[in-house]
């Protein structure tokens, strides 16, 4: 179904904390010839680090809400969240695979007026562009090259699930590196570069300082690099709070490298 | 029995995995053996301090499902209202909004500023689909307080 034309979930944390990451992302997609539709009345996917935690049941009615909306409108899911990822891919996977959830599911939503047919397919931006999109095309579009060196930070949710993910390695994974690569930043190695930044699972939100300690920690082992890019708005919001250098989401740094002004995209860092 | 608690063999993969661990007096191999012996204590708040990042679930060498055992324990304790009040007031900005982060004036302000619709076309703008959200929760037997 994809041809490039999506259903474009905003989440929580984005459209409501950091904004402009929802400005860098359209404009972008608009420049690769990406076209994203809003999907009127979503909510958040939903959290899985509580309601997931809570009552997994109610996590996929919530998250099969979401899907529904997608499946109405005819195309599949795009999310620039990891965590939302974490949700909507793991739930749209479990309603394909189990027959007897699927069915539960639907008859809620049914019985809440709500048609629920195909389970839509869904993408994270970032694992979308590197694996169906291509760099090559990516290529193209950027006009001005970074001189910059990256600590690239891919995030838990982005990588696993190894067995609902598009990258077979968690380990040592690449696809996000080359993506930040073709921008003509440098990615830059680090020790700590694998380490979840502390943020998920419900920590940040109910243990604040032991989740800052976690990404203290990771932030304290990069060393020679001009700023953070991540996939993902909780790791982005997380790193930021303990970080001394900027963080960019990837479609900020993206949108540099194919020359968007920085008041355009509302973007205040020095690099 | 792979795939099964019972089937362990102590070799502590998932607690040398773990980025809590390595903070706080969190040791995941212990979780997994206290839940195989059916000794975990719903109370303690280790039980919370998983990040779900699931390294340790990858690197089990016995195929364990531990970060989604984990998930299981925590709803044993959810079903028997042991919850941080943080977690629950999450559950609650959902309920009364559909998100868990709600916007605020000041960043409907940004939005406009940045050019986005100063209402993003969320359950923030549309009552009707908040309303099956809210009857979705209820159904599952979440009340606001
Ligand atoms: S990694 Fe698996 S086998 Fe090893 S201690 Fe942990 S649960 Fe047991
Ligand atoms: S999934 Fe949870 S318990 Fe397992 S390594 Fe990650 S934080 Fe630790």
């Amino acid at each position: 179904m994809t041809n490039d034309e999506f259903a474009f979930f905003l989440g929580c944390l984005i459209p409501n904390r950091l904004p402009a990451i929802e400005k860098a992302s359209r404009l972008v997609c608009d420049k690769l010839g990406i076209r994203l539709y809003d999907m009127d009345g979503a909510s958040c996917c939903p959290a899985p680090g509580v309601m997931k935690s809570f009552d997994k049941n109610l996590w996929l009615k919530l998250a099969a809400r979401n899907l529904q909306i997608s499946e109405k409108m005819g195309y599949d899911l795009i999310t620039m969240c990891n965590g939302c990822y974490g949700t909507l891919k793991d739930a749209s996977m479990e309603l394909k695979e189990d027959k007897e959830k699927l069915s539960d599911v639907k008859e809620t939503l049914n019985r809440l007026g709500l048609s629920f047919e195909n389970v839509p397919n869904v993408y994270h931006l970032v694992e979308y562009l590197y694996f169906d999109y291509g760099l090559d095309r990516i290529r193209e579009t950027i006009t001005n090259k970074l001189n910059l060196n990256v600590a690239v930070h891919y995030g838990c949710h982005l990588l696993k699930p190894v067995k609902y993910r598009r990258s077979e390695n968690f380990e040592v994974p690449q696809f996000f590196d080359e993506l930040v690569e073709i921008t003509g930043a440098k990615s830059i190695n680090y020790p700590e570069k694998s380490t979840c930044c502390g943020a998920g699972g419900g920590v940040r939100s109910g243990m604040k300082d032991v989740s800052l300690e976690i990404a203290k920690r990771k932030v304290a082992s990069i060393k020679g690099a001009d700023c953070i890019v991540t996939p993902c708005p909780f790791c982005h919001m997380q790193l930021e709070q303990v970080s001394n250098i900027p963080v960019l989401y990837y479609t900020q740094l993206l949108a540099l490298a194919m020359d968007i002004p920085k008041d355009v995209l509302g973007l205040e860092v020095e690099l | 029995m792979l795939n099964s608690i019972h089937s362990c063999m102590k070799c502590g993969t998932c607690t040398g995995s773990c980025p809590s661990g390595r903070v706080v007096s969190f040791r995941t191999r212990q979780l997994v053996e206290e839940h195989c012996l059916g000794e975990i204590d719903l109370d303690d708040i280790a039980i919370w301090y998983c990040t779900t990042c699931y390294n340790c679930m990858e690197r089990c060498p016995r195929n364990i499902d531990i970060t989604d055992d984990i998930l299981r324990i925590r709803e044993e304790a959810y079903k028997q209202g042991k919850v941080l009040p943080q977690h629950k007031d999450i559950m609650s900005y959902i309920y009364r909004t559909g998100h868990a982060v709600p916007i605020n004036e000041e960043i409907k302000d940004l939005r406009e500023s940045l050019g986005l619709s100063r209402i993003p076309p969320t359950t923030h703008k549309f009552e009707e689909a908040l309303g099956i959200v809210r009857l979705l929760l209820e159904e599952g037997g979440f009340n606001d307080k």
